[in-house]
């Protein structure tokens, strides 16, 4: 490897990313931006959906957890890409094509086991004395779970979506390999057509993005976590 | 302030079976409204059961409890439970709320006006010694032990129920700060007329307290008396031993100067002018400490408010009514 051919990919990526063309058309980079996070964000919107509820009742009552979180983490040991061939027949079958649709089915499991085991962990570790006070004031259970558990729980339950959403980021570069959009097109695209250029801004980008949505999912707990649950300290 | 009068509640032959013990054997008594009750007895005596059977956070598997002659049983467990305040050890204040949110929890559940819950949750706050300025906003975690457990008390006073349930709300406080919270819950209690079921392990904290005091012991009731009873006649040696071999002397605590048969026929000038003066307030067991002290057989008792000289005591008379059986 001579040090002149690594310094040009740093200058052939930056030369990639000032150049206007690639700003325009259907392969623009705000295009493909989009087309991933909206993938991403509607994965993690429907493993939420799913996944949310039943860690929040599980973690109410106590009941089912072991089987619900042991079915949960099968999707953790499922590498993606067999996801997504998985997802492809599905996808076929349902007359969805290829590209977004596989691609978002084969998503959404990699999403569920961080949302549901958090919300799981975050109520059951909600303090026991807090939740017989709240019954014996008169609140039912919806109301404690509702105004008490989930509150209490909510740091946790937003890291995991948190984790769920870098992860899903991450992972959604796979669609291209299924003729879907997103950044992954850079990087499928560039390692076909030998483009390092293309196949590292490609890289970058969803490192960025990955970074972003981290930055994005801290400043909203900050806000959304009660001063009450931050160290005495510090609180307001 | 209008006073919620309290409710009388009635334990009528009330079993809790557990699979492989009994911890409530076939309990029946009274606490009259308006009246505080203490359970005490040694730990699995059953009284946090017997107390959580009251509120329906546990089910009775026979007999019945009956608030102001209406079985609990019969009532929805949530409906309920918003007429009966509720204070545990760990006091479990909602960490995520401002001490303010945290009294308001029942009035809110009731559906209170706004405003209404504010000026309650403030008049609360003064009521347990807690600056509504300094403390309303606050966090349970910014508070120490001794003002979460008032805060607690005043959630649970929130709503005015007639009837109030605490499992030892004191248990985690240095002795000075449980006086006072002591002596703040009696004037609260007499102040709303509430009654009130009142779990401690401390015999002296049930004497101060208790209008009655039950003697618990595997689930059973042992004796059920006024605390002067109690110390005066224990029903068995296990209450005896219960409320300790002092019992004399607590009884003491119990009695004043005032209430104690004065001699009258001495004049103030003719009292050893070595005795302590006593108010009529004074308790026996203090006077008889001060007495004891100055190494005098007799005392002079005022009036509290005038100083009117209302005669002597003396030792021979203290001695006398530690042995009277009244
Ligand atoms: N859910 C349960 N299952 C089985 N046994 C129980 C259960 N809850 C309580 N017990 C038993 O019932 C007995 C009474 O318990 P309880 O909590 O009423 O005692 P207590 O008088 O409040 O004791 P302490 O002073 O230690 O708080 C105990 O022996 C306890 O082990
Ligand atoms: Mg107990």
């Amino acid at each position: 490897m001579d040090p002149g051919g690594r310094v040009n990919i740093f200058v052939d990526t930056f030369a990639w990313f000032t150049d206007p063309a690639h700003y325009t058309g259907s392969n623009a980079v705000q295009v493909r931006v989009f087309e991933h996070l909206e993938l991403s964000a509607l994965a993690v919107l429907i493993a939420a959906a799913i996944a949310l509820p039943i860690g929040l009742y599980l973690g109410h009552t106590g009941r089912l957890a072991f089987i619900a979180l042991n079915v949960a983490n099968v999707g953790r040991a499922l590498p993606s890409l067999a996801l997504l061939a998985f997802a492809l027949p599905i996808a076929f079958s349902l007359g969805l094509g290829l590209g977004f649709w596989p691609t978002l089915i084969s998503l959404i499991p990699l999403a569920l086991p961080p949302i549901m085991t958090n919300a799981y962990v975050g109520i059951r570790g909600v303090d026991r004395d807090v939740i017989e006070a709240a019954r014996g004031m008169g609140l039912s259970e919806p109301g404690i779970l509702r105004t008490v558990e989930a509150p209490l729980a909510l740091p946790l339950i937003l890291s995991g979506l948190r984790t769920a959403s870098v992860n899903v980021v991450a992972t959604a570069t796979l669609g291209a390999l299924v003729a879907g959009g997103g950044l992954g097109r850079y990087i499928v695209d560039g390692l076909a057509l030998q483009e390092y250029d293309r196949l590292f801004a490609g890289a970058l980008l969803v490192a960025t993005l990955a970074i972003l949505v981290e930055v994005a999912f801290g400043r909203f707990e900050a806000r959304a976590v009660s001063p009450g649950l931050r160290s005495p300290a510090d609180a307001l | 302030m209008p006073n919620a009068r309290g409710a009388t509640v009635e334990f009528r032959d009330v079993t809790k079976q557990y699979a492989d013990q009994v911890a409530v054997d076939g309990l029946s008594f009274t606490v009259p409204a308006g009246k505080i009750c203490i359970l005490v007895g040694p730990s699995g005596s059953g009284k946090t059961t017997s107390l959580k059977m009251v509120n329906r956070l546990i089910e009775p598997t026979s007999g019945a409890i009956l608030i102001d002659g209406t079985d609990v049983l019969q009532e929805d467990p949530v409906q309920l439970r918003r007429r009966i305040g509720y204070v545990i050890q760990q006091v479990g204040l909602f960490p995520h709320q401002t001490i303010e949110e945290n009294v308001g929890t029942v009035p809110r559940l009731l559906g209170w006006p706004k405003d209404r819950i504010r000026s309650r949750s403030i008049e609360l706050l003064a009521l347990v010694g807690l600056d509504p300025k300094r403390y309303a906003a606050r966090y349970p975690a910014q508070l120490s032990g001794g003002e979460r457990q008032r805060a607690g008390v005043a959630r649970a006073l929130a709503a005015d129920p007639p009837v109030m349930l605490m499992d030892e709300p004191f248990g985690a406080v240095d002795p000075i700060v449980r006086d006072r919270l002591q002596a703040e819950l009696l004037r609260i209690q007499r102040d709303q007329g509430t009654t009130v079921l009142f779990v401690t392990h401390d015999i002296d904290e049930a004497i101060r307290l208790g209008d009655r005091i039950a003697i618990m012991k595997d689930g059973k009731l042992v004796q059920y008396a006024p605390p002067g009873e109690l110390l005066a006649h224990p029903a068995n040696e296990f209450v005896a031993q219960f409320v300790g071999s002092d019992r004399g002397l607590k009884r003491l605590g119990l009695l004043t100067a005032g209430g104690a048969d004065l001699d009258s026929g001495i004049e103030r000038a003719g009292v050893d002018p070595r005795a302590p003066e006593l108010k009529a307030s004074t308790t026996l067991r203090d006077a008889l400490a001060l007495m004891l002290e100055r190494g005098v057989q007799q005392a002079p008792v005022v009036d509290d408010n005038d100083g009117r000289y209302l005669g002597v005591l003396t030792l021979a008379k203290i001695s006398k009514m530690l042995g009277s059986q009244a």
